[in-house]
């Protein structure tokens, strides 16, 4: 099993420093070679669990109720620009 | 070599629900102050959790009927993660491998038949608005549209041309029209499109190796040219032995052409898994039948029962079924009028050369006005030809001016008719017959 | 000495007008401020919250008022929201987080009356069995400061042990409030998923997290479910079935399942014994007894690992530092592993091998715990195979976690009820915990046991023993 430490970083948008890298590849390996005995559990016949309560088609009625104000949306950052969330600008790349 | 196109589309169609998809917050979020139609779900707030509004999933289900969709009687939401500034929770919450409609189709009016592969429910993002603040370039982020409910609608690859892909998109927007579950509106991006464009050599039946996905198309006219722009391309690369590159492209309106966004090899791996705050949908039978029920006539049923039963051409129902409002107007018309003698066809007429505003006029309206210039002819067309000759008997020199190329000498021998009638007559129709005379 | 009390006892002091609110909640926050800088139970005290809860309680009670836990003092784990009480869940990325709004389950406690002392100490995002990966410091276990209190809810475990506070909230995911309750001798409850709502905890495991009381007696743990418990309509995963609220503290003619898979290789051997004499007394109570082949729990480690590690990686992916707290480099190490490894476990190509697979062998085990809830009523086991570890046992070892709750998880996993009860103590003086597992929605079923065992414990020697407040092991007990 080898984890490619470097893209899974990536996926996770963590910044991961070259030391954290090889110590991430190392525990990580672990981890999967410690739950690789779940293969011995034969499942053919088995469907995945979904949801343990049972619970279906659980809904909202189309009701609108009132928003958090401007001011209360933006209480826990500090970058702001007339009311919307700034962040340092992004290539229209999507 | 002669190519054919391998078209796909993705049509996202934004629902008109009064919340939205997994919050109370309102979904009319067009044109308001940023940041002001918030909460703590559509926010990506920790803690918070989604709760599905039942109005979106059943429109959702509906638009698939429409379609002629199946609709699997067990279905669920996923997680779609990745990482973007408009994407509020760092994942989407959409449906990956059991979307609530599968394999529906709709017929083009050549009678080819797209099909679709599935029509499936999901939330908006954020917007992002690129800015430059002094000298610094910024991102700004606005989260009202995050959370908007939003139905995915994916075809088979099975368009040939651009044209079809312009019909296709009209009678699917029509559709949600006519259920009343969006706007549609291109231009507000209530319906966005993706097409994903490859070409194949004539008489081949494999798929392309590629596919170029088309985006930034806001307008039927440009999804055209979009096409149109990226068939060249890759006809011209193939010529040149290559492959073209799969890629997403975005569409530049200033010049009709497309330019590369990103490569699919850096693409993102979606890592869909069930969404556990979710629990999964169990339909019966008997509930999608009644919502069934709740679908309106469509229009292509409405088209051939317009035909039919107003014995109108293929024309007239067309344009009489183009949206809901104008048909029904239609329809109350042709039963008020039935009670006066009126044709469906005398209403189409009205209707169509835009001789009456519907927004203005109402359906009663109407009927007395068509009623009055029945009226009016059927009485005098008898009396016209005869008062019409006498006026032509009596002004020979007025007819001679007028064949010498003397214009206005007919609008003399106009007013002389109209001057026997009582009541005022409709003067086009006097010009007409004086002029069928002279000639 | 009024915060040694239990919540039904300052209940009926209130009501007695024996003392007020306002001297409770003095007392226990008198008592924070006499041991937290040993213990550190709390990561924020909310003093002046405390007061003019316990003020606005008074006068409600004045006139009259009623409410389930009026005028109670109650700590809450710091990864509940609190509108206006900074919650970090113990990550620095939260550091300065003020929520504007508040967890179902805090406006629940609210409504019924609670006084908040404040939020308690975690393993960061509660990830963690120890309380020790916390980015605010370890707390440490009351009986004995060089160990561990156990984890996640190890702040509130503490806190109760300490007699810090009257009661506390904690929060589970597959241990997390049964396992510190364990090591901390309390009562901790874990309700069936499904129970009480999630609505405003920082997310861990969304397919298991459980919000329930921790407490110094079986009676208060009912009276705090009964207000935490219901439908919430803003979680779609809580249960509309009642919870029913009458426990019946005679189990005589009642089945026990014992399972031997459950006193699993390299158990410590008082926690054995402790546990096995809790079966005895069960017995004599007139329980049948009742030996139960069950699912091995070593699967339950990797079935867990993957599922949470997966809903993690996604979970916290909201974490960017754009709308609230800081970006993601100030992800603790444990949580990037964990992130790592569920962002792995979910790419392309492996989603069959490990989610799926995993999601497989959990729905065998639902069934296996189903099929065993026909043959027993409950199960007994012990909580945690482990006596409470020193402080410094989590260090690089990936795994901890999942090894000292490798007999919580199977019944996290299934979605099941189950409380630790303490039954004993070890020669070195540490608690030594029971579980007690019932089938889904039956908390009625095991608080019955629960308080069946406390009523016939209650005079018991070991009822007698005090938190020393040192390191016991080190040499300098002060008993």
């Amino acid at each position: 099993m080898k984890i490619n430490v470097k893209n899974v970083a990536r996926l996770a948008n963590l910044p991961v420093s070259i030391d954290e890298e090889k110590k991430f590849e190392k525990q990580l390996e672990e981890t999967l070679t410690y739950i690789e005995n779940l293969n011995e559990v034969d499942t053919t016949e088995v469907k995945p669990a979904d949801n343990v309560t049972g619970l279906t088609n659980i809904t909202r009625e189309d009701i609108v109720e009132p928003s958090l104000s401007q001011e209360e949306a933006l209480r826990n950052t500090k970058s702001t620009h007339r009311g919307f969330f700034k962040v340092k600008g992004i290539l229209d790349a999507k | 070599m002669k190519y054919e196109a391998v078209i796909g589309l993705e049509v996202h169609v934004e629902l008109k629900t009064k919340s939205k998809m997994f919050c109370s917050c309102t979904a009319d979020y067009f044109g308001k102050e940023p940041n002001t139609h918030t909460c703590p779900v559509c926010l990506g707030l920790p803690g918070a959790l989604p709760v599905p509004n039942r109005t979106a999933i059943e429109w959702c289900i509906m638009i698939g009927l429409a379609l002629n969709c199946e609709i699997p009687l067990y279905s669920k939401f996923d997680r779609k993660n990745y990482f973007y500034p408009d994407l509020a929770k760092g994942y989407q919450i959409s449906q990956y491998d059991e979307p609530f409609c599968k394999k529906g189709s709709i017929e083009l009016s050549n009678g080819k038949k797209i099909g679709l592969t599935r029509v499936h429910m999901e939330e908006d993002t954020g917007k992002l608005l690129h800015e430059t603040i002094g000298d610094e370039k910024v991102t700004l982020i606005d989260f009202n549209r995050s959370g908007v409910p939003l139905v995915e609608i994916v075809t088979e690859p099975h368009f040939k041309s651009s044209e079809d892909v312009v019909e296709y998109l009209k009678k699917l927007q029509q559709i949600v029209r006519y259920l009343g579950v969006s706007n549609a509106d291109m231009e507000r991006g209530d319906m966005r499109l993706e097409p994903n464009i490859s070409l194949r050599p004539v008489g081949s039946s494999d798929l392309p190796k590629y596919k170029v996905e088309i985006k930034n198309i806001n307008s039927f006219k440009f999804v055209s040219k979009a096409i149109e722009y990226e068939l060249n391309r890759q006809e011209e690369i193939l010529e040149k032995g290559e492959t073209p590159a799969q890629e997403t492209r975005g569409f530049v309106e200033a010049s009709n052409s497309t330019v590369s966004q990103r490569t699919k090899e850096e693409a993102s791996d979606y890592r869909y898994f069930p969404d556990p705050d979710i629990p999964p949908f169990r339909w019966t039978a008997d509930y999608i039948e009644e919502l069934k029920k709740q679908i309106p006539e469509l229009p292509h049923v409405k088209v051939a029962r317009f035909k039919k039963d107003y014995s109108l051409n293929d024309y007239d129902s067309e344009i009489l079924t183009r949206d809901n409002a104008l048909s029904s107007y239609f329809e109350k018309s042709v039963e008020i009028g039935s009670k006066k003698g009126i044709l469906p066809k005398q209403i189409a007429n009205a209707l169509i050369n835009k001789a009456v505003d519907p927004e203005n006029v109402s359906p009663e309206e109407l009927v007395e006005q068509i009623t009055v210039s029945n009226q009016t002819t059927s009485l005098s067309d008898d009396d016209l030809n005869r008062i019409i000759n006498n006026v032509l008997k009596q002004n020979k020199k007025a007819v001679e001016d007028y064949k010498k190329g003397k214009e206005n000498a007919i609008m003399f021998l106009v007013g002389q008719v109209m001057r026997q009638f009582p009541e005022k007559i409709d003067a086009d129709k006097v010009k007409a017959s004086l002029l069928a005379k002279i000639k | 000495m009024l915060n040694r009390l239990s919540v039904k006892q300052v209940k009926n002091g209130l009501k007695e007008k024996r003392f007020s609110s306002l001297e409770v909640t003095k007392a226990c926050l008198d008592a924070i401020r006499k041991t937290d800088e040993k213990l550190h139970s709390f990561v924020t005290v909310s003093e002046e919250e405390a007061l003019r809860d316990a003020k606005n309680a008074d006068e409600k009670i004045s006139k009259g008022e009623d409410a389930p836990l009026q005028g109670i003092p109650l700590a809450i784990k710091d990864n509940f929201l609190t509108k206006g009480i900074r919650t970090t869940a113990s990550s620095k990325i939260l550091d300065e987080f003020m929520p504007t709004y508040d967890a179902t389950v805090v406006l629940k406690l609210k409504d019924a009356g609670m006084v908040i002392l404040g939020k308690t100490n975690m393993d960061a995002w509660a990830h963690g069995s120890s309380t020790e990966t916390s980015d605010y410091g370890a707390t440490r276990n009351p009986w004995d400061i060089s160990k561990l209190p156990g984890g996640s809810s190890g702040g509130s475990a503490a806190a109760v042990a300490a007699h810090q506070t009257i009661a506390a909230i904690g929060s589970e995911t597959a241990g997390s409030i049964r396992q510190p309750a364990s090591w901390c001798g309390v009562v901790g409850l874990k309700p069936t998923y499904g129970r009480v709502s999630r609505y405003g905890i920082v997310a861990m495991g969304s397919s298991l997290d459980s919000a329930g009381p921790i407490t110094k007696t079986v009676e208060d743990s009912a009276l705090i479910l009964s207000v935490l418990a219901g439908k919430d309509p803003k979680d779609a995963t809580t249960s509309p079935l009642k919870l029913k609220l009458k426990i019946e503290s005679d189990i005589k003619g009642l089945r026990i399942g014992v399972s031997p898979q459950y006193f699993i290789n390299g158990i410590d051997p008082e926690v054995e014994s402790g546990v096995k004499n809790a079966v005895k007394t069960f017995k004599e109570l007139g329980a049948e007894i009742k030996e139960l082949e069950l699912f091995d729990p070593n699967y339950a480690i990797d079935v867990y690992t993957i599922i949470q590690r997966s809903e993690v990686s996604s979970n916290l992916a909201r974490y960017d530092g754009i709308r609230f707290g800081k970006d993601r480099s100030y992800f603790g190490e444990e949580a990037k592993r964990r992130i790592m490894l569920g962002t792995y476990a979910l790419s392309s190509g492996y989603y069959d091998q490990y989610y799926n697979k995993a999601q497989k062998v959990r729905a065998i085990i639902i069934e296996d715990f189903r099929k065993a809830f026909e043959k027993v009523d409950v199960i007994i086991a012990p909580t945690s195979p482990s006596l409470p570890l020193p402080v410094g046992s989590t260090k690089d070892s990936s795994m901890f976690g999942e090894l000292a709750d490798v007999l919580v998880e199977p019944s996290s996993i299934a979605g099941l009820s189950g409380i630790n009860i303490p039954v004993g103590f070890s020669s070195s003086g540490l608690p030594i915990g029971a579980q007690i597992i019932g089938p889904q929605f039956q908390e009625n079923a095991i608080l019955g046991f629960a308080k069946s065992f406390e009523e016939n414990t209650q005079n018991a020697a070991w009822r007698k023993n005090e938190p020393s407040f040192t390191e016991v092991s080190k040499g300098k007990p002060n008993l």
